[in-house]
């Protein structure tokens, strides 16, 4: 991305040439300077640059701003002549890019350990007998860097001749062409032709499952892939094999990559030699239209960009957000885009006299629903919203079902007597960034790795880093860091709180604990006594302090902590058993047995997943990808999702049918636009209308009441069977059917 | 008849490429960078280091830190390859990531870099022979096929019985004395595991070296290692690497240096 700025920019001055020299546009003759032969004669024919010049100020690459964890620390280097100063221990790479140069570089990443295996970073350093690799040399107080002497400059284009030497001449086929660092930095920087003359090497390629396409002769032994299974992902399966031009990155015996952070060496790999599988041949990205947008396929609300050609989805892949998802997503974010073009509710449809469905207009669907609403008593009206729905459509959701007399709204995920009064209680208070400062984790009744891939991949981080403790409470779970299985049910709860566990120890020595408890939990009858536990135990262990806040509560879907914010909770547990009318507003995860077989039931969604089945009748709604809305992440950070591509058919915003419906049933909501139904959001949950910020909970533990009920003695169950399969629209795709019959772990 | 010109043409170029020398027939040891499963090397056939090994393994781990137990890798694939008989399976390779507690990738990754450990099966005898600069100026290259044509395999391949196989090695520092071929002993495990070289060889007398082995000569103990035929030299008129007819220089104990005392001080 950067490099390819500097390779336009490094393109440019060859064209204003040319245009200077008219009559010399057929016979372009190759000139040898004097100042290009050696660096003596570079130095003696440059001139000597005036002192004290007041040199044009720079920005760091990318936007990038430095962190001085000590002031005093900082140290001052110059980079071609300009003076920086950066924290000590910056690498001069590091170094370079606060002052605005950015190196070419392959197998340095930022978040991954250094290799220094490429040398594409080599720079001239004074005093230095040769060019150094930059991204592996702390820089020094006082150190002169330069970068674009002819050493340099001979250096990446040695490199770059040497890299291009085995690789295969695949660019017409290849699908990372046109976003492929090496062909970026090889018209930015190498030279215009290669002397190789023998035979180039082949390298056999390597099955790691259906999401990763592995074309492993154009592999340039970078060596990112390997580091980044081993540090981020957590699991040790890639690997270097065999040495010097023979070298083979694999995993020696047939294995599947079977991590849930798998997709991310599709962006991580440099060349075209780990691409992604369902993406192959499908398009150039060049073609694509980015739009910078969220993830609701779980609760933490990761940061992506949906390139889309026309009205289809091609792939999607992650932005940068530091404080949630860094820079990778998960598979089922990554793949499950092609679930939206199958079984896609396109228009509405009443189930006729004989059973089966006929379309019709929005007019008759909504007529004939506004008509059966008003049959029914207001205490037999039920309206349940989905695990993706935003936070306007389930405003309008609540509002039209309270106005029409029911109280009788609650959202998936959340049980009876879930507590929505004390946002501490369902929200993730420590931040997900903030995690990364805990020292000993107790998971209670959550498995983090299948319910949030990005927060485990932040304790994963964490335990990396600084080596946090992480003990477990639950059913057995394989984790891709070190965890202590302490037991499988609320009795270990109960040992812990009342202090005879051997871990209270741990705790209460540590200096940051994080407790974080599954809102699995919350689906339990003897939720309140777990809930209350937890609490005596952050109590006891000094967790929640005014610095410091670790008792989190990880939720599962992405309404969820909108949800609650707005009050959508079940107030009792037999509203759906004696329910006449039922609006599930793409809710699929509710148990359709339960609703009685006289019940009226409307589906509102975009996929005809489980619950449509039951309904009488349809209104087709638009998915994520293809509407404006508000979600809410498990630490509370408002994110708004953007239109990327047109919807389906005659479907339409849920609240814009909720609106709609609402005016033919005559009880006409007082909003007619989105900013209407935001502001009438802002009155109820202000926080939701404050995008990209994080709204902390107000108020602790301490004010809650006590608790008088006791555990039961049944085990924790795990909330995700199939880390794929888990809401409507990865359930329709087919990509993630494949990875769930070939990758989950049995 | 044009037609037909061209297909010898296109088959004696194709034939070119396929006899070049840097794509001859892999050696065992750096045989394939990737496995497959056959039906004596597959990952769930277990394997563990012998009871006699396992006295052995403590020991080589107790050589380095306790919590480098990673650093012992080396060591602890050539104990297992000698007790298997010369050649590492996977459930090998798996049995030692165990041992020293690291993921089963890191130990695939030594084994493939060092072209000693090989990953395919090799004779009891492995017969390596030294394929540098100074022992192939003085004919290793007839050494080698002497051997491959005695016995009728190719580089890389175990004979019929079982008993050799032949690999190239690189230099072994026996230079004054080239060529030179090595043994490889499999053939008791890792107890009676020997290496040796034999230097100064001719085709004839290689020859008579795997004969030799092949009937299984054991003379009594030669330096209390047990060896089919006295290793060395194999040129009677020398005495290690000196020269024929003995040696001319190093007969005393060295001069001390003239311009200076070095007792004084």
């Amino acid at each position: 991305m950067g490099v390819g700025i500097l390779a336009s920019r490094a393109i440019r001055p060859a064209s204003r040439l040319v245009r200077s020299q008219p009559s010399n546009l057929f016979l372009r003759t190759i000139v040898s300077k004097p100042e290009l032969q050696s660096p003596e004669a570079a130095a003696v024919s440059q001139p000597e640059p005036p002192k004290n010049q007041i040199l044009p100020p720079r920005n760091p690459v990318g936007g990038a701003r430095v962190h001085f964890t000590n002031a005093e620390d900082a140290i001052e280097v110059f980079v071609d002549g300009y003076a920086v100063k950066v924290p000590k221990g910056f690498t001069v790479l590091q170094a370079c890019e606060v002052a605005g140069v950015d190196i070419p570089r392959f197998c340095y990443h930022s978040r991954l350990s250094i290799a220094g295996n490429c040398r594409m970073c080599l720079v001239e350093v004074e005093k230095s007998p040769k060019p150094v690799a930059s991204c592996a040399m702390p820089a020094l107080p006082g150190m002169k860097i330069k970068t674009d002497t002819p050493i340099a400059k001979k250096a990446r284009e040695g490199v770059m001749e040497f890299l291009l030497m085995n690789h295969p001449l695949d660019c017409p086929i290849c699908d990372q062409g046109g976003e492929c660092d090496l062909q970026d930095q090889s018209m930015a920087f190498g030279s215009d032709r290669g002397r190789f003359t023998e035979m180039k090497r082949s390298v056999v390629d390597k099955n790691l499952g259906p999401l990763v396409k592995t074309v492993m002769t154009r592999c340039i032994q970078c060596t990112r892939c390997v580091r980044f299974a081993s540090e981020v992902a957590g699991v040790q399966d890639l690997g270097m094999l065999g040495r010097g031009s023979g070298e083979e990155i694999g995993t020696y015996v047939e294995k599947l990559m079977t991590s849930e952070l798998s997709g991310n060496v599709i962006d991580i790999c440099p060349v075209g030699a780990l691409t992604s599988k369902p993406f192959a041949f499908k398009a150039r990205n060049w073609e694509l239209k980015g739009t910078e947008t969220i993830d609701v396929s779980d609760a933490v609300g990761s940061n992506i960009r949906v390139d889309s050609r026309g009205p289809e989805v091609m792939r999607i892949i992650p932005r940068l957000n530091e404080d949630i998802n860094e820079e990778w997503i998960s598979d089922k974010t990554r793949f499950s885009y092609d679930g939206l073009k199958r079984q896609r509710l396109s228009d509405p449809m009443i189930r006729d006299s004989d059973g089966r469905f006929k379309a019709v207009s929005w007019r008759d669907a909504l007529a004939v629903v506004g008509d059966i609403i008003h049959q029914v008593k207001p205490d037999e009206i039920v309206g349940i919203a989905g695990q993706l729905s935003d936070a306007e459509s389930m405003m309008v959701l609540k509002d039209f079902v309270n106005r029409m007399g029911s109280d009788n709204v609650w959202c998936e995920g959340t049980a009876v007597g879930v507590d929505a009064d004390l946002r501490y209680s369902y929200l993730m208070n420590s931040s997900i960034s903030g995690l990364e400062n805990a020292d000993v984790f107790l998971l209670v009744g959550t498995q983090p790795r299948v319910e949030a891939a990005m927060v485990n991949a932040r304790i994963c981080k964490t335990v990396r880093a600084s080596n946090a403790k992480v003990a477990y409470i639950g059913p057995p779970a394989d984790f891709n860091y070190d965890c202590k299985h302490l037991g499988t049910g609320p009795d270990t709860l109960k040992e812990i709180a009342e202090g005879r566990h051997p871990f209270c120890s741990a705790l209460k020595n540590a200096k940051n604990p994080a407790i974080i408890v599954g809102a699995g939990l919350f689906n339990r009858t003897d939720k309140d006594a777990i809930l209350a536990a937890v609490e005596s135990i952050a109590q006891a262990n000094n967790v929640v302090r005014p610095d410091w806040n670790g008792l989190n509560y990880l939720l599962l879907y992405a309404a969820q902590a909108a949800a609650l914010d707005l009050g959508l909770i079940q107030q009792s547990a037999k509203a759906l058993e004696s329910a006449k009318f039922v609006y599930l507003m793409g809710a699929d995860d509710v148990d359709v047995d339960k609703i009685p077989k006289d019940a009226f039931v409307v589906y509102q969604g975009h996929h005809g997943d489980k619950a449509v089945y039951r309904a009488n009748v349809i209104l087709p709604a638009s998915a994520f990808t293809e509407k404006e809305g508000t979600y809410e992440n498990t630490e509370g950070f408002t994110q708004q999702t953007v239109p990327a591509v047109p919807t389906v058919g005659d479907a339409r915003d849920d609240w814009k049918i909720v609106r709609a419906l609402s005016e033919v049933s005559g009880v006409n909501l007082p909003y007619n636009s989105i900013e209407g139904v935001r502001s009438r959001i802002k009155s109820v949950a202000p926080n939701l209308v404050h995008t990209d910020e994080r709204e902390p909970a107000a108020f602790g533990p301490s004010l809650k009441p006590e608790c008088k009920e006791t555990m039961s003695t049944t085990p924790f169950k795990p909330v995700v069977e199939n880390f794929y399969m888990t809401n409507a629209i990865t359930r329709a795709s087919k990509i993630m059917a494949q990875c769930s019959a070939v990758l989950l772990k049995k | 008849m044009l037609g037909r010109l061209a297909a010898k043409r296109l088959l004696e170029i194709r034939q070119v490429f396929r006899q070049s020398p840097s794509q001859a027939s892999r050696s065992f040891s750096t045989a394939l960078n990737y496995h497959l499963d056959s039906p004596d090397n597959k990952p769930d056939l277990p394997w563990e280091f012998s009871e006699a090994n396992k006295s052995k393994v403590k020991e080589i781990l107790s050589y380095y830190p306790s919590n480098y137990k990673q650093s012992a890798v080396i060591p602890l694939l050539d104990l297992a390859q000698q007790q298997h008989g010369g050649w590492l399976p996977v459930s090998a390779m798996n049995a030692v990531a165990k041992v020293i507690e690291v993921a089963p990738i890191r130990v695939y990754e030594v084994a493939t870099f060092y072209s000693m450990f090989n990953r395919a099966k090799v004779g009891k005898y492995h017969l390596l022979v030294c394929g540098t600069t100074p022992c192939m100026i003085r004919g290793s290259r007839d050494i080698e096929s002497a051997l491959l044509d005695h016995l009728g395999v190719k580089r890389g391949e175990v004979t019929k019985d079982g008993l050799f196989s032949v690999g190239e090695m690189e230099c072994m520092g026996c230079c004054v004395n080239a060529p030179m071929i090595t043994v490889a002993d499999y053939s008791n495990g890792s107890e009676g595991y020997t290496y040796n070289y034999f230097e100064d060889v001719t085709p004839e007398k290689v020859v008579e070296i795997v004969e030799k082995l092949r009937k299984g000569e054991k003379p009594p103990s030669f330096n209390g290692l047990r060896v089919a035929y006295p290793h060395g030299t194999q040129n009677p008129k020398r005495i290690k690497c000196g020269p024929e007819g003995g040696n001319k220089t190093l007969l005393g104990e060295p001069k001390p240096p003239q311009f200076r005392d070095l007792d004084a001080c």
